[in-house]
């Protein structure tokens, strides 16, 4: 019954969205340039934008989410200083509001590392956001996995770098697919942070260094600033929402797959 | 791919991500401090705490009092909880007791979906649905009581997830054994499965409590912005966030250091939600 | 997994390599209000066209960051919808628009317009109903902005009030959200700008534009210069300023751009 309701709610806003966004969305939404600040025209820039924002988010957090967290796990003794210092501050990080990411990402990435407004500033911006929970999802991978699988492999002899790379890390992947696709769902929704980082320009990006306007950002304009954008916010939305549900039903697919392939 | 480099390479490749990821955190906190610091310079941050308006925009006598904003921020949040979380563990028990196997994972898609609905959406589905049925009862509409409800609904999936997976982590035995025991199915969930998956649902609450106070697109347009001390859930109240998010765009000099002051006195509230999370007993 | 780990890397290093590259071109940075963003965004999209080799970025932020982004150099040119400010003269402004700032209700209410001094009582709290303005009787909701918005300076000027004297019951952000507020009320009364007022209006939105001392909210009177409460839509520069950006300024104040901003129901500035 509280599921019923609750999942009911939820489920009156997605709606209302598609009830006022899916008359808007046709090939042409999707792919043609934004004119007359959204009201005519489509979004295919912005989408663009917001995939290579996304992509350079990625492309930075993994690698350091995923290193961080077998740091903890493996190359310092658990329950040491360092381990508590960092899952301290990893724990601080995910609490801090994702408009501070934004007014720190434009000090640090945009002036004082002097990439402006650009995609490479937003993504990193938010591979900051993203990072902590990538980093808890992956720890949580890898602490869940049977301890004599690490015993035995290393009692074979082999050396930790190929544990990791052979051993833990195959195993580990549905857990940190799970992080990426709640990582992605965040960075994708995200507007706070990318306001004052990617910034607002429509124009198709022909490089990183470029401004790029996501998603999120055009959805925020058009129901806050144009007049009449609310029914093209709806659909952009509603775009938005779709690609999420396709980021996550590949993950789970390439998980199952995954997991078929090493059992 | 470490395959080519020794261990001690791995080790130092590590450590060094390890280290830029934990002094992520202090460099945030830093650069808060440094934009603020005119304020904690001038002595003004009494103010903050001493004036009981917040009038910085004012000619005449401006007032910088963030005190009713805290509360506001808490009061919010804490509605929010006491409404997300009931629903949210409920939801999560019918999912993995009752629920046949289509719904479950029909209700882990929406769940996953919601958590990418931008929250400006939620805002503006509350001003335009929630508030005005509120208002119906008593104006003015945009209340604390219609902030705890956009808000509740919009960490009631982080809810139910993490209450899902604390249930699914708990060893299965115990329900099994207390199925052997004659235990009729609702004793079992409610005396067994959720004291065992206790710290896992608490830490998931503290989790979608820090999102709560966070959050800023979506209180902004339900919560009515005045920054006084509401006397009922139906008065309207200006939450922390709302103000940087208000104001930041428009501020000059002065009034631009105030809202990263208040920035970090919000770093340092969740930071003390924090605390109080590390504290819960383990069981 | 190794293999697309590879791939993943050496893709993100070709668009570095890519994203370095591209130079060559001018660009002139354009940051500040939300208000005037979406016309010089439109503006600058036809500047590129018939000038290739430039460009023109276009950012938001508020008309304050706007002042401060052209002053510092951060940008080339800054965007405000309100008058520079004593300590702010150092600067140019150019102005490319009009806008007016109407007082608006919701549709079931039937009070045709406000004076000034109704409007002050009203925000003042000494007028709280309805009936005192021979309207239907209820409580009125009283609707304000945020401090430091370019509309709520206007406003105040317009009353001769410190935004301390103003007690509201609700205090909204842009436009869009005073309208929506207003629409969902029967007895609220806000202020927004005229046009985005009037585009809500003509899609249906429950609200009405009330006659300000007695005149019609609209944008000829705005044009003619009749409307009480207006604002500029401000270009500001320093005097330094490169030669592509005084290019740009004289293009967005001529003819050229006209339609653009009444597409987004501003009124040209008359020169």
């Amino acid at each position: 019954m509280a599921a019923v309701l609750s999942v009911g709610a939820l489920l009156w806003i997605v709606l209302d969205l598609v009830k006022m966004g899916t008359s808007q969305i046709d090939w042409e939404f999707l792919t043609s340039g934004v004119e007359e600040s959204g009201r005519a025209g489509g979004i295919g820039p912005v989408i663009k934008s917001t995939l290579l924002i996304l992509m350079c988010c990625l492309l930075v957090a993994i690698p350091f989410g995923v290193g961080c967290a077998f740091w903890i796990t493996e190359m310092v003794s658990p329950g040491s200083r360092l381990t508590a210092w960092l899952t301290r501050s990893v724990d601080l990080l995910a609490s801090i509001p994702s408009i501070v990411f934004g007014l720190f990402g434009m000090a640090f990435f945009c002036r004082i590392l002097g990439l402006g407004f650009s995609i490479l500033s937003g993504g990193l911006t938010l591979a900051c956001m993203i990072l902590p929970i990538l980093i808890r999802t992956t720890l949580a991978a890898v602490q869940s996995l049977p301890p004599d699988l690490r015993l035995s492999a290393t009692a074979m002899g082999l050396r930790k770098s190929t544990i990791l790379s052979r051993v833990l890390l195959p195993r580990a992947f549905p857990g940190i697919l799970i992080g990426f696709t709640i990582g992605v769902a965040r960075a994708l929704s995200e507007t706070a942070a990318l306001i004052f980082t990617s910034g607002y320009a429509t124009r198709s990006p022909a490089s990183l260094l470029d401004s790029g306007r996501s998603i999120s950002v055009h959805i925020f304009d058009m129901a806050m600033n144009v007049p009449n954008g609310a029914t093209r916010a709806s659909a952009s939305a509603l775009v938005l929402l779709l690609v999420i549900l396709m980021i996550n039903y590949l993950a789970n697919y390439f998980s199952d797959q995954w997991l078929k392939k090493v059992n | 791919m470490f395959r080519h480099r020794n261990d001690r390479g791995l080790k130092w490749l590590l450590s060094g991500v390890a280290l830029i990821c934990g002094s992520l955190v202090i460099g945030i906190v830093g650069f808060l401090l440094v934009e603020a610091w005119p304020v904690f310079s001038s002595g003004q941050i009494f103010a903050f705490f001493s004036d009981g308006a917040w009038q910085p925009g004012s000619d005449r006598e401006p007032q910088f009092g963030i005190t009713p904003m805290l509360l506001a921020s808490l009061a919010v949040t804490l509605l929010a909880t006491a409404l997300a979380v009931p629903p949210g563990i409920l939801a999560a028990i019918f999912q993995i007791y009752y629920s046949p196997k289509w719904l479950a994972t029909f209700q882990d898609r929406a769940m996953e979906l919601l958590a990418g609905v931008p929250s400006i959406i939620f805002g503006f589905w509350g001003l335009t649905v929630i508030v005005p049925i509120i208002n119906q009862i008593r104006p003015p509409g945009q209340s604390l009581l219609a902030g705890g409800i956009v808000l509740g609904l919009m960490i009631l999936p982080t809810v139910s997830l993490t209450t899902r997976a604390a249930l699914q982590a708990i060893d299965r035995s115990l329900v099994y054994g207390g199925a052997a025991l004659g235990l009729s199915r609702p004793r079992q969930i409610f005396s067994i499965a959720l004291p065992a998956a206790r710290s896992g649902i608490l830490s998931g609450c503290m989790l979608a409590m820090t999102r709560a106070i966070g959050e800023t697109m979506a209180v902004v347009m339900v919560c009515g912005n005045i920054a006084k001390i509401p006397h009922s859930i139906f008065d309207p109240v200006r939450p922390v966030t709302s103000t940087i998010a208000l104001e930041m765009g428009y501020a000059t000099e002065g009034h631009r250091s105030l809202l990263y002051a208040a920035g970090f006195v919000l770093v340092v509230l969740t930071g003390f939600l924090l605390l109080l999370r590390r504290r819960e007993p383990v069981l | 997994m190794r293999h697309s780990f590879h791939l993943l890397i050496s893709a993100f290093f070709v668009f570095l390599v890519m994203s370095c590259s591209d130079s060559s071109v001018e660009s002139i940075v354009i940051t500040g209000s939300t208000t005037v963003a979406p016309v010089v965004a439109d503006a600058a999209l036809r500047f590129e066209e018939a000038n290739p080799g430039i460009r023109v970025e276009v950012q938001t932020g508020g008309s304050s960051r706007g002042i401060s982004d052209a002053k510092s150099g951060l940008a080339d040119l800054g965007m405000a919808s309100r008058d520079l400010k004593p300590g702010e003269e150092d600067l140019t402004s150019h102005c490319i628009a009009i806008d007016g700032v109407g007082l608006i209700v919701n549709r079931q209410n039937d009070v045709k317009g406000l004076t000034r001094e109704q409007v002050i009582q009203i925000y003042r709290k000494e007028i709280t109903d309805w009936s005192e303005l021979g309207g239907k009787a209820g409580g009125i909701l009283v609707a304000n902005k945020a401090d430091g918005r370019g509309t709520l300076e206007v406003f105040l000027k317009y009353l001769g009030l410190d935004s301390a004297d103003i007690k509201a019951d609700v205090i909204v952000g842009g436009n869009q959200q005073a309208i929506k507020t207003v629409a969902g009320d029967p007895n609220a009364i806000g202020y927004v700008s005229i046009g985005a007022a009037a585009s809500e209006i003509s899609s249906g939105t429950p609200i009405r534009l009330l006659e300000s001392d007695g005149v019609v909210a609209a944008t000829d009177s705005v044009a003619k210069g009749q409307f009480p409460i207006t604002r500029p839509l401000l270009l500001v520069s320093r005097s330094d300023t490169s030669e592509e950006t005084g290019r740009f300024i004289e293009y967005i104040k001529s003819d050229a751009v006209k339609d653009i901003i009444e597409s987004h129901l501003y009124v040209p500035a008359s020169k």
